[in-house]
């Protein structure tokens, strides 16, 4: 399929600006301007319609696709909070809006927006406060590691070290050393769980604190989570807890309560606010009484009166983690999901999302290698080893589904299970998407034994088969424009 | 299902989570109707001011987004499609984001772009750290007129490493060469500036960048899109790493976010870059087609190493703009730059002739400019609030010694009337305040 | 799996080789293991002509699809030669690890510390080991 910049003609357009209706001004220096036009494409809007269009019916989605991708819980996003995020009174809204004088009064209906999401987020995990601010689950776990952080820097502790158990996602080490600390990596043991010996091992005073998920990444609960909790707590560590797979508990246990201090969330995963093919995403943080003062600013606060305002007196506050309040238009449609649910839809969600990933696991066991052959939560584990015997790696099962018009499980991930295949089906799939997810997955099996090639070869009917990945990281080409590659500009 | 799984009940499921793990309250309210809900959020909506006429910017822009922009990223293929982890089935967006990336460098005149970063504040810090490790050094020079809003950001950030900040205040608008230049030494890793800047002021930053360089400092430069429909582009003098916040490419204001990130850098820091990057490659057929390339930086062996903890990006803005970016196109963005500066120095014309504002002229503006009022600057905002304007933004809310001045935006949306009514309403709010002191 | 241990060479744990010449000059690389282990190469960052380096600590760092991965200086001294064609060519790494993908010569300053590497035995033994 062509680029946009490869439709372009000279001359065409597809906007329509209205004519001025002032003066024209008198030039602007020279040297401050641009000499030549951006090379942007010259093009109709039917031409960019079409193009984005066509584009467009190359992805697969949620909404056209089963998805189960573990540990990114891709349920359904209702549709009808994307006309609510269009509603001028939220779209019209000028951020700096608070800071003009009388500013208050311009957005109580956005201000008490956040404070009520603060409020449901607080009641369903337990904790007494929250922040909207961080724009993605990796931000608020940056976040969170920097109330961490900051916490033990009030206190006048040396700590060195953040434990992180070995099945962790890679963004939880990362995190931890933009906050100025280093892990330490703790194995789990043969059933999946961290090892209570080994967290014992390094468990020492220079222990700023343990992160983990809970469920862990496959999938399992782990029971002992408040015994390791008072561990942590009696070397004046911190319980960090990453909000992942919250999917699996809502309901049933709440972080708080177990003894973390402090979590993020993913509201584009557990509150199913749309992916976009990557983002914009929202990932707020929950903390503790321990960890309240360090909350970023500014924070909403409810007068007496009734009023919502922007309080910014918060001395211990590790500062300004975004510019403004948070992915508002992002954090809208989670608040409407939760609105919509209530108490009862959200404790079904995790009834159905776990009883769809044990059914998808008791009946695919037979076939695939199962990493944990225990119940599971909202995910599970299986491995393509036996597969791989014949040739078959999990990369050729996921390539397979592909062809069946199925988005693949997540492959190689964690890093724990060898040929790793991890599903989250969530709780929207009906039995009947179920199914055919599984029939598929047991077609992928079975020709594993009788026709390994075929795998192979697999996508055969989308628009490309497999791309060279190696090609496009030693042959750079990031940029259409890039001077040795082509002529600049539009086709005249 | 159940018989399948071999339980007897749901609750059989979760039993590894022992009663004394209960919640200990889940008081939330009854699920509604999508039609409550609705109802309920509408009522919301309703309480906020969206019907002011804006006249306030600060990084943040009322452009008119074509509703062709919205109608594309709509599409449910493009909105619930996940991160394109598998390439094969996630062409639309992997083409949708390097289309965006080369876009991006069609504007900057830069090399290579990422394919975004969450918003310009992030971005820029990126872009600070990104210098810092390159170069080794731990010495930034930032200019005052860097967007206070991202520098507050940057401090928070940046509060447990060592690394040493000098600010430069501008002169009469624009960069301070000569402090600038004492500034700049062989411990700096980067040099900061914004084009315009928060005040509004255009500078031409080539003997800076020319300057730094010779002392193997780093120049970041942090830009306003619209504006480069006119201005000349950073990659023309050199600048190293281009940032900015894109939400005037067609994202609507939304009190704050979600928002979008560019960062573009020239060729010899393509892989220093953070973030993901879209790269072109073929398939066994030999078929051009787009993956996600150099992931490796991105969650290091040594995972400690990554080059940020960035995991997302801002996917679906980014497409957004580049839906944006088509439209307008080379023609559409310059004649959107021409009718912006027009409308803003008509406004400039019409406020001179006004008594107790003074229009401050030290240096070009392009749709943003600084007023200095005889009278708070808040108050002035205040009552002009209840004529139906934001009339624009009080500088004191970061400049403390700014009390009487505050920048006023104004974009091709702002009609002539407008632009006159505001006048009318400055005329007589000043008079009111005159009479009062 | 099968890999190729050249036995006129002496090896790290963290799988790089050292040739030492006689004029003081050690040529280092990664071996067969290591390129193997790492996948198709896709960018070498060489060290900085000049710099000094410590035995196991960061002498270089190279990018395959899967990750990218620190390659640690087998012996301490000052860099006096890096393989330029591997900018152009990071296969080569993959291609020929022990001859055309030399990563680095370095000029040693302690010849105690050769005592710390392993044979081509040792180094044999300590793969069938891992394995």
């Amino acid at each position: 399929m062509d680029l946009i910049f490869e439709k372009s003609r000279s001359g065409r357009k597809g906007y329509s600006l209205p004519g001025t209706d002032v003066p024209q001004s008198s030039e602007m220096d020279q040297r401050y301007r641009r000499t030549v036009e951006a090379p942007l494409p010259e093009i109709t809007e039917l031409d960019v319609v079409r193009h984005f269009t066509q584009l467009s019916r190359r992805n697969f989605s949620v909404d056209g696709n089963i998805y189960p991708l573990g540990s990114c819980t891709m349920k359904y996003n209702p549709r009808f909070t994307e006309m609510l995020a269009g509603l001028a009174g939220f779209a019209q809204l000028h951020p700096l809006l608070p800071q003009l004088g009388k500013g208050y009064e311009l957005v109580q209906g956005a201000l008490q927006l956040l404070y009520e999401m603060e409020s449901l987020l607080c009641e369903i995990t337990g904790f007494s406060a929250m922040t909207l601010q961080p724009l993605a689950g990796a931000h608020g776990e940056l976040t969170g590691v920097m109330m961490m952080a900051a916490y033990h820097k009030a206190r006048g502790h040396q700590k060195r070290f953040i434990i992180v158990p070995d099945s962790a996602h890679g963004t939880n080490p990362a995190s931890a050393v933009i906050a100025g600390y280093e892990t330490v990596m703790v194995p789990s043991a043969s059933q999946g769980i961290l090892d209570m010996k080994a967290i014992k091992a390094v468990l020492n005073d220079q222990v700023a604190g343990l992160m983990l998920t809970c469920p862990n990444t496959v999938g399992i609960f782990n029971s002992d989570i408040d015994k390791i909790a008072k561990m942590v707590h009696e070397v004046d560590g911190l319980m960090y807890y990453d909000g992942a797979n919250l999917n699996a508990i809502l309901g049933k246990c709440r972080p708080g309560d177990l003894g973390f201090d402090v979590m993020h969330m993913n509201l584009h995963k557990t509150f199913s606010t749309p992916h976009g093919g990557g983002g914009p995403g929202s990932g707020p943080v929950g903390v503790s009484e321990k960890l309240l003062p360090f909350l970023p600013i500014s924070r909403v606060v409810k007068e007496a009166n009734g009023q919502y305002r922007l309080n910014y007196d918060y001395p211990d506050s590790i500062g300004y983690m975004a510019s403004f309040y948070g992915n508002f238009g992002v954090l809208l449609k989670a608040f409407a999901y939760i609105l919509l649910l209530g108490r009862q839809g959200l404790a079904d969600v995790s009834d159905h999302a776990v009883l769809n990933a044990n059914y998808v696991m008791a009946r695919l066991k037979k076939h695939f290698h199962l990493a944990y052959d225990r119940i599971c939560m909202h995910e599970c584990v299986f491995s393509a080893v036996k597969q791989a015997a014949h040739g078959v790696h999990a990369v050729d099962i996921a390539k397979f589904l592909i062809d069946q018009g199925i988005h693949p499980m997540t492959i190689y991930f964690p890093l724990i299970v060898r040929e790793a295949m991890m599903i989250e089906p969530t709780e929207t799939e009906s039995k009947e998407s179920l199914d055919r997810f599984i029939d598929a997955m047991i077609q992928a099996s079975d020709l594993s034994l009788s026709h390994p090639d075929v795998l192979k070869e697999c996508p055969q009917i989308m628009p490309i088969t497999r791309p060279d990945e190696v090609k496009a990281a030693r042959d750079l080409n990031v940029n259409f424009f890039a001077a040795e590659q082509r002529a600049a500009g539009p086709v005249a | 299902m159940l018989s399948v799984i071999g339980v007897t009940d749901i609750s059989d499921l979760f039993k590894d989570i022992q009663p004394h793990h209960a919640p200990r309250s889940f008081d939330l309210p009854d699920g509604k109707s999508e039609f409550e809900v609705v109802e309920y959020l509408r009522g919301l909506a309703k309480k906020n001011a969206a019907d002011l006429t804006l006249f306030v910017g600060g990084g943040y822009y009322d452009h008119y987004i074509p509703a062709v922009v919205p109608a594309m990223t709509s599409r449910g293929e493009f909105l619930t499609a996940y991160t394109p982890y598998q390439p094969e089935c996630s062409q639309g967006t992997l083409q949708a984001l390097y289309e965006y990336q080369s876009n991006i460098c069609a504007l900057t005149g830069m090399d290579a772009s990422n394919a975004s970063l969450y918003d310009g504040g992030t971005a820029l810090y990126e872009a600070m750290m990104m210098a810092i490790r390159t170069t080794g050094r731990d010495r930034i020079v930032m200019d005052g007129g860097v967007s206070p809003i991202f520098r507050k950001m940057i401090r928070s950030y940046t509060d447990n490493l060592n690394i040493q900040f000098v600010e430069v205040e501008p002169s009469h608008g624009q960069s301070d060469r000569k402090r600038i230049s004492r500034a700049l030494d062989k411990n700096t890793a980067a040099m900061i500036l914004q084009n315009p800047n928060f005040f509004g002021a255009i500078d031409d930053h080539s003997d800076i960048v020319q300057e730094a360089h010779e002392a193997g400092v780093l120049v970041i430069q942090s830009v306003y899109p619209i504006a480069l429909g006119m201005l000349k582009p950073p990659g023309e003098i050199g600048v190293d790493i281009v940032t900015g916040e894109g939400q005037s490419l067609g994202l609507p204001l939304s009190f704050g976010g979600p928002y979008l990130g560019f960062m573009a850098v020239r060729k010899k820091l393509i892989r220093k870059m953070p973030g993901r990057i879209v790269g072109e490659t073929v398939d066994t057929r030999g078929r051009r087609c787009f993956v996600n390339t150099l992931q490796a930086r991105e969650q290091h062996i040594r995972r400690e190493k990554a080059t940020s903890n960035i995991c997302t990006n801002v996917a679906l803005c980014a497409v957004q703009a580049t839906v944006y970016m088509s439209l307008l196109g080379r023609k559409g963005l310059q004649e959107l730059a021409q009718l912006n500066l027009d409308k803003a120095e008509y406004m400039k014309g019409q406020l001179e002739s006004v008594e107790g504002v003074e229009v401050k002229q030290g240096s070009p503006t392009f749709n943003e400019f600084t007023v200095a009022l005889s009278v708070d600057a808040v108050e002035v905002i205040s009552r002009m609030i209840d004529h139906g304007f934001a009339a624009g933004f009080p500088l004191s809310r970061y400049y403390p010694g700014m009390k009487n001045y505050m920048t006023i935006a104004v974009t091709e949306k702002r009609t002539k009337d407008e632009i006159d009514g505001y006048i009318h309403a400055l005329k007589m709010v000043l008079a009111e305040l005159k009479v009062s002191v | 799996m099968e890999v190729d241990v050249r036995d006129d060479l002496l090896y790290t744990k963290e799988h790089e080789w050292v040739s030492i010449a006689d004029d003081g000059i050690a040529t280092a690389g990664i071996t067969d293991y290591a390129q193997t282990s790492l996948g198709d190469i896709t960018y070498v960052e060489l060290p900085m002509l000049e710099g000094e380096v410590e035995q196991f600590e960061q002498l270089a760092s190279i990018e395959s699809v899967k990750a990218a991965s620190d390659v640690y200086a087998p012996l301490s001294g000052k860099i006096v030669e890096v393989n330029a064609d591997l900018e152009t060519d990071p296969d080569l790494l993959n291609k020929s690890c022990y001859e055309l993908g030399w990563l680095a010569k370095i000029e040693i300053s302690s010849d105690e510390e050769i005592s710390k590497l392993m044979s081509a035995d040792e180094y044999r033994s300590y793969l069938d080991n891992i394995e």
